[in-house]
């Protein structure tokens, strides 16, 4: 593997990490089956893509971006709180309806950035190279990310989210307000889902409408892969081991890609994929077997 | 003093050996990595080509050609990882097959030679600024159609040609273009649009039977929706009589009566003498983007018979392939 295939896969994992962390928030603390997320993905980088290609400054761009992502997370959640839309169907119900309203924030089907200023451009100094910048900027944005969730869902609101997911009816009996927290809980994490989009978009020449296919599936192996590297009940270790999982699922397809050389062609990439992260997955199963039968 | 085996310096004094052996030929192997967005025949052939025009020039892979194919499987952050792969195993030239693709690459690298192909707009798409020579590591070949010869082409098969219904996906940036290319043109010539919307391949059909009846022809492009699930668009057509045009020769044999369209493996060759050019010494930004050179006709008779058209003798003359 090149230096520049693994800090590529570091950058992608890390931007995928912030998705990993929005999923997270809705499937684990507030067990809410949210598929927006495959829409809300690309919504971060059309508007993303849109503000910035009509000469809005980066950063104002991103940060719309995900408060973008972070309305449509809500209106998922008003489906379901104010509706009675079943979970599921309500996230799925909202992924269809952004596909039409991404093609309406961009106007057509792709927006290239490649010759506009973004984040990563005016962050970055001269003297490093984009290859190397990138991950490094991006190692920023997660650790701050991390840190702010750890922070918030320690806090008395951050706590009423998470009692919200573990048992609504205790939560409701302690005078939480479950409907508002739901909803707070999916602004947050799809508005991490939107940031992703944008910076995706920044970092890879574009916006384009295919971009969301597939990120639920890529956002919910980082959090499982992630959980079985790390196990732990600690939100600390818990957020870490997200970050770390989306990371590891990005060297899991760098290696696919390097796999050339034991007879493995392009078309084998997600079957190789999918065997590596099954190994990551059935390891501590076998940890824990084997520690068994030394036991007895 | 550190004391190594006999043996590892035998094997030690091997390896420079081997290294420095496949150094010397490594000076005269050129490698060339080509990615796609997704396995698609159009987008097949296209790779195919490139090959073949290698192989004419004297590139043979296994002797002095290293030759790379990714398919980023419909995935763009797949594809944003293969182009960090290709430009780190720094290949002479890189090829980025279809608009999300090339993109990544040119993202990717300002230094290495990026070749597009089967990009309908690359000036849009901000691969090059303009339709000359970039100045840039940036040059390839583009897939558009001239619409006045497609126009020309509905009329000579439906003379009486009032209003055209188009299916395509509004995901796809290169049939957008044509939609609304389309609409600027078609009024000149006194004819009318219809659009049909197919956001997936299992709306094609639906999207058809919506247009039968209102449109006089429905003309598609090579949108990926629609040539995926050209069979249904047939079975509309001919259960409803309404004659069908496409874009790629492809579609032609799947029952559209006729089609002027890119042969894709022809593009591809098109596009792999370009990637032979800048192997050879030329700078990528002195090459201007191409379009494509030559145009065939395919023509299906019993498609046409079907659909209730009938078909002069100029345009079976014309014809590059005639399918009974």
């Amino acid at each position: 593997m090149s230096w520049f295939s693994f800090f590529g896969a570091l950058e992608i994992g890390l931007i995928f990490s912030l998705v990993a962390l929005g999923v997270f928030i809705s499937f684990r603390l507030l067990r809410f089956p949210d598929l927006t997320v495959d829409g809300s993905f690309p919504l971060g980088g059309a508007v993303g893509a849109v503000c910035i290609a009509s000469g809005m400054d980066p950063f104002l761009a991103t940060l719309l971006a995900t408060i973008a992502g972070a309305i449509a997370g809500v209106i998922t959640a008003l489906l379901n709180v104010y509706l009675r839309i079943m979970d599921l169907l309500a996230s799925i119900l909202m992924m269809i309806a952004l596909y039409s309203i991404n093609l309406r924030v961009m106007g057509r089907p792709n927006i290239p950035l490649i010759m506009e200023p973004t984040v990563f451009t005016v962050l970055q100094p001269e003297w490093l190279a984009d290859y190397i910048g990138r991950p490094l900027i991006m190692i920023a944005v997660v650790l701050l990310a991390k840190l702010a969730l750890d922070a918030y869902f320690a806090t008395q609101q951050g706590l009423a989210i998470r009692a919200t997911g573990s048992n609504p009816r205790m939560a409701r009996a302690q005078g939480v307000n479950t409907g508002a927290m739901i909803i707070l809980g999916m602004a947050i994490s799809n508005g991490l889902v939107g940031l992703a989009g944008a910076l995706f978009a920044q970092t890879q020449g574009g916006a384009d409408i295919s971009m969301g296919i597939g990120t639920i599936v890529i956002g919910l192996a980082a959090v499982i892969v992630g959980e079985s590297i790390l196990p732990s009940r600690r939100i600390f270790m818990l957020t870490l081991a997200v970050v770390l999982g989306a990371v590891v699922y990005r060297f899991f397809i760098a290696a696919a890609l390097n796999s050339d050389f034991i007879g493995l062609q392009a078309q084998d990439l997600n079957l190789v994929t999918a065997v590596l992260v099954t190994i990551a997955l059935v390891i501590p199963l076998f940890k824990q077997r084997l520690a068994r039968r030394r036991s007895l | 003093m550190l004391k190594l085996p006999k043996a590892a310096l035998l094997s030690l004094s091997a390896l420079t050996l081997a290294m420095s052996a496949s150094m010397a030929t490594a000076a005269e192997v050129k490698s060339v990595a080509v990615t796609a967005i997704v396995e698609h025949p159009a987008l097949d052939s296209a790779r195919d080509g490139i090959l073949d025009a290698l192989n004419e020039a004297g590139y043979k892979q296994g002797e002095n050609l290293k030759w790379q194919y990714q398919s980023a499987q419909g995935n763009t952050g797949t594809a944003a990882q293969i182009a960090r792969k290709f430009i780190g195993d720094k290949a002479d030239v890189l090829v980025g097959i279809a608009t999300p693709t090339a993109q990544a690459l040119v993202a990717g690298t300002r230094q290495i030679p990026v070749v597009f192909t089967a990009v309908t707009d690359p000036v849009q798409a901000q691969l090059t600024p303009s339709w000359e020579a970039s100045g840039t590591n940036v040059t390839g070949v583009s897939d558009v159609l001239e619409l006045d010869k497609q126009i020309e082409l509905i009329k000579e098969i439906v003379p009486e040609v009032k209003k055209i219904g188009m299916v395509y996906n509004p995901g796809e940036a290169n049939s957008v273009a044509v939609v609304e290319a389309f609409k600027k043109l078609l009024p000149e010539h006194g004819l009318e649009l219809v659009e049909a919307a197919a956001p997936r391949t299992v709306d094609v059909r639906n999207a058809a039977l919506s247009l039968a009846g209102k449109v006089d022809v429905i003309y598609t492009n090579t949108d990926n929706n629609v040539v995926s699930a050209y069979e249904a668009l047939a079975k509309v057509g001919n259960d409803t009589k309404t004659p069908l045009i496409a874009s790629d020769t492809d579609s032609v044999k799947r029952g559209a009566i006729a089609a002027l369209g890119v042969d894709y493996r022809d593009l591809g060759q098109q596009t792999g003498r370009i990637v032979v050019r800048i192997l050879n010494g030329e700078a990528p930004g002195s090459i201007a983007p191409q379009t494509s050179e030559n145009l065939q006709l395919f023509i299906n008779v019993t498609a046409a018979e079907k659909q209730g058209v009938l078909l002069t003798e100029g345009l079976l003359l014309r014809a590059t392939e005639i399918i009974r």
